[in-house]
């Protein structure tokens, strides 16, 4: 793989970023920095040395500018420039900072590029360096993909030794003693008779210098925090209730609003009677808006009890009314003029085929909500020069065209302030609730306008997971496994999501395969082709994205293999890993595991390998078969990310991935019936809960040469390493998530 | 009508239909309680009447009775109860937009139950909600609640 011929017949794909295509560059235009947003208004006396700090006479603050809807992102980017700011927690504010192409995200760019994550060739990593030069041209800030970490390693921990420097010069300047002869800590420069400057009493100082750049990294073994337990940011507030996420907010003057959309998603609304509802007591008004309705009410309340009253007339859907249509359509996409990109082809795989005995299985994954605990909300106020929004966002220069489009305001007019969002897991990469809140506050100018969607709302609009099904066809020889050919087809979502943004995606999607074309496998004939379903309902990014799929098809698969050849599970997968890193991952799952020691009657592990997002994870699930069913007692997970930043944060994302990936494919799915989703609370798709969580053990590994994040890679592992433990306990192979249709749990 | 709420007396002026959690969140601005499901699936608006731990979207503000008393009145970060206390020494939040209801949850059970067992605490738990997936952590953080209740 990662020849330079095969670039040539693949664009390229940002998973789920636009790339709109026509953008021409040349090397100036990519090495020329974005202009500080820090630096527009600026107060006398304050100092900004890049777009991340900023010091006043009285406070450090730190930007902040990956959404941290949970996954602690703002404590993570806050560590890696007090590291080299020699400044503690509580010595300074954070900020999620300005929309602004300052903030682009270069770490996209190793999934976008059509290399094996573990191709370090020369042209996969200038291809991946290109990438990284085009989401710096269109200033992509996202958060996503797993990348706020690989993203800000480098990039935040330089923007630390800048501004330390910078205020080291500062104080030499005021002094006259010599830069060498300074030291920093703890958010002041130290003098070598030991007494300090803070770093506030030299802001005014620091403003007038030129910031001192290109400073070296300092030697990782004297670090004070990176690698260490932090308590995170939010820890306090999260556990006082004094946490202010979006839909806390109140503005002078605010009206309370909710919104109902037509539930056949992206169709009209024909007609609606409101009546009813306008005669309510405490409903002040009802707005039509794109595809549905707004209603203003005294309380939040209030306006869903009016949004109930009022009858509607909703168009029909523009995707199949039933679930029956969808699956027809999945399974009829198997064919050459829907083959998107055939992805991996070692060896011979039709010649290793040819009269050998055929294992086939086809697998299947359904559409699931993301649903994370606080409710799609947004706050907008619209005036005559200015919109001012208030809400979570993922891709928040993006919503800034989106709002434009709607209020017709230049988009410098628009002041987004971004939020802590109460989970997200990709929901808060959509638009649905700014473009409704702003939608209503534009025919409300001057008043601010919050827009709460109820549950039922929030799941009637949620753009889910992609659906989509695997066919495979292998075959053994002398107890190894020689042969895999996999096809797998799904809808795209990122052309679903980029589509609303108007964008296309050039190219084939290399998420409808996410999670199986790029393991570090070396089976002798090994073939994997991405078929493309069209559109269906619209679909959008999920927690793992399209690896959510793919490494339930290509993990169980494989399984299935090595039980046909007679092989251990773990031995043979350890046989075929041709990456080093990969391997020590399954090593140490295996120890952690006590894989091979005996268990009793009616008990199963199972194995599991995905490597998503340029993270190899492992794990091992261990059931008990109950007369109630099945059991999950404990879960094994190793990963390897590079480098934990903080291993607390670490341990409990890793537990929190495990249990996401798990619940899901135990009991959630989204189904659709007239057009509508027919799940409309948590009581239908109800993820994991406390009782059925079993223990989870981890560890994270350091052996990659890249750091990499942490938020999705243990999601891929989890569905196939507890349907390769029921088949372990029961003989029982479920080939469909989620598998509470064959087998209960306990 | 009138309620009280963390020791103070409000007057408001509302539907009795209306569910206390709208009360306390849109009438009052308490925000610690939190709008999840709407129908008692999730447990993120828990708070306690009289010290119990009820679902505030179930209660209709007319049907109130007792004391009410939410996150913010369990503790604060200058006086943390032995919940809020475990809560941040195990770190257990992620988003940590459920841990309001979670935290008044465990409270409630750990002034009934001073030393639950592992299966106390699943019952009491496992109907409030958590989509981070803190589970782990919750299980830790009740039990060293507990030790430090007992203690």
């Amino acid at each position: 793989m990662g020849k330079a011929a095969k670039i040539a017949r693949r664009s390229f794909l940002i998973g789920s970023v636009a790339l709109a295509g026509g953008v021409a560059f040349g090397t100036y235009m990519v090495r020329k920095p974005h202009d500080n947003p820090l630096a527009n208004d600026l107060k006398a006396g304050e100092a900004t040395f890049n777009p991340w700090v900023l010091i006043s006479n009285e406070t450090v603050t730190l930007i902040v500018p990956h959404a941290d809807t949970g996954q602690g992102v703002a404590s993570m980017q806050a560590a890696l420039i007090a590291e080299e700011l020699d400044i503690e927690f509580g010595q300074f504010e954070t900020s999620f900072g300005v929309p602004s192409a300052a903030y682009y995200n270069t770490a996209m760019a190793g999934e976008a590029v059509p290399f094996m994550p573990t191709d370090k060739s020369f042209a996969a990593e200038t291809t991946r360096s290109v990438m990284g030069g085009i989401i710096k041209l269109l200033g992509a800030q996202v958060t996503g993909g797993s990348s706020s970490t690989p993203d800000s390693y480098d990039k935040l921990r330089a923007a630390g030794a800048s501004a330390r420097e910078t205020l080291k010069l500062a104080a030499s300047q005021r002094t006259g003693v010599a830069v060498a002869d300074l030291t920093t800590s703890g958010g002041a420069v130290v003098f070598p008779d030991g007494t300090s400057l803070a770093y506030t009493d030299l802001a005014a100082d620091a403003a007038e210098l030129e910031p001192v750049v290109d400073v070296p990294l300092r030697d990782p073994r004297t670090w004070r925090m990176i690698g260490k337990e932090m308590e995170r940011l939010d820890v306090v507030a999260k556990s006082t209730g004094t946490m202010t996420y979006g839909i806390d907010l109140f503005m002078d003057g605010m009206i309370n609003g909710t919104v109902r959309m037509n539930p056949r998603k992206g169709a009209p609304l024909n007609s609606f009677d409101a009546t009813a509802a306008e005669a309510m007591k405490g409903v002040r008004k009802v707005l039509q808006i794109t595809n549905g309705v707004a209603v203003l009410a005294d309380n939040t309340w209030t306006a869903f009890q009016a949004a109930d009253a009022i009858e509607y007339d909703w168009a029909e859907a523009p995707y199949p009314a039933e679930q029956d249509v969808h699956w027809d359509e999945v399974a009829a996409s198997f064919t050459e003029d829907r083959l998107d990109s055939q992805w991996r082809n070692d060896g011979d795989i039709e010649a290793a085929l040819e009269g050998a005995q055929i294992v086939e299985a086809e697998y299947r994954a359904p559409y699931v909500a993301h649903q994370p605990m606080e409710p799609l909300s947004a706050i907008a106020k619209v005036a005559e020069h200015r919109v001012d929004v208030w809400v979570t966002h993922q891709m928040p220069r993006f919503a800034l065209q989106q709002i434009s489009a709607i209020t017709g305001h230049d988009e410098t007019q628009i002041h987004l302030h971004n939020q802590y969002g109460g989970g997200s897991f990709g929901h808060r990469l959509e638009f649905e609730n700014v473009k409704v809140a702003v939608e209503a506050a534009n025919q409300m100018r001057g008043t601010p306008i919050k827009i709460t969607f109820s549950r039922e709302e929030d799941f009637a609009q949620d753009f889910t997971r992609q659906i989509g099904m695997s066919r495979s066809k292998g075959a053994v020889k002398d107890g190894k496994v020689i042969a895999h050919d996999l096809q797998i087809a799904t809808v795209s979502s990122s052309r679903s999501q980029m589509g609303r943004l108007g964008q296309s995606v050039p190219g084939p999607d290399s998420q409808i395969v996410a999670g199986a074309w790029e393991q570090p496998y070396s089976i002798p004939n090994f073939r994997v082709r991405a078929y493309a379903v069209p559109e269906l309902a619209p679909t959008s990014s999920w927690r793992s994205v399209g690896a959510s799929s793919g490494g339930f098809f290509s993990d169980c698969a494989l399984d299935e293999l090595i039980h046909a050849a007679g092989a251990d599970p773990l031995e043979e997968r350890l046989r075929l890993m041709n990456d080093d890193v990969s391997r020590k991952v399954l090593e140490v799952v295996g120890e952690m595991s006590g894989w091979g020691s005996p268990l009793g009657p009616n008990r199963g592990r199972g194995v599991a390998f995905v490597l998503s997002f340029g993270v190899p994870v492992a794990e091992v699930v261990e059931v008990t078969n109950t007369d109630a069913g099945i059991k999950i007692d404990k879960v094994w997970v190793a990963a390897d990310v590079g480098k934990v930043i903080d291993p607390v944060n670490f341990e409990n994302l890793m537990q929190g991935g495990v249990i996401w990936g798990l619940g899901h494919a135990m009991n959630s799915e989204i189904t659709y019936s007239d057009g509508m989703a027919e799940q409309s609370n948590f009581y239908t798709h109800e993820g994991m809960r406390l009782n059925q969580c079993p223990e989870i053990f981890v560890i994270g590994l350091e052996n990659g040469s890249a750091v990499k994040g942490i938020g999705e890679p243990p999601v891929p592992p989890a569905a196939p390493a507890l349907a390769n433990a029921i088949f372990a306990a029961t003989g029982q192979r479920i080939r469909e998530m989620p598998f509470n249709k064959y087998i209960d749990f306990v | 009508m009138k309620l009280t709420v963390n020791g103070m007396t409000h007057d408001v002026d509302v539907s009795p239909d209306m569910p206390l959690l709208w009360v306390l969140r849109d009438e009052l601005q308490i925000t610690g309680v939190k709008y999840g499901c709407g129908i008692a699936q999730c447990g993120a608006c828990t708070v306690h009447v009289d010290g119990v731990a009820v679902r505030s979207c179930q209660v209709p503000v007319g049907d109130l009775e007792g004391e009410v008393t939410t996150i913010e009145g369990l503790g604060s970060p200058d006086t943390l109860h032995a919940v809020q206390e475990a809560w941040i020494e195990h770190q257990v939040a992620q988003c940590g937009y459920c841990q309001s209801g979670q935290m008044m949850q465990a409270a409630s059970l750990l002034s009934e139950t001073a030393s639950p067992t592992d299966e106390e605490i699943d019952d009491a738990m496992s109907g409030n909600l958590c989509r981070c997936g803190t589970y782990p952590r919750i299980r830790a953080a009740v039990k060293t609640a507990a030790a430090k209740m007992g203690s």
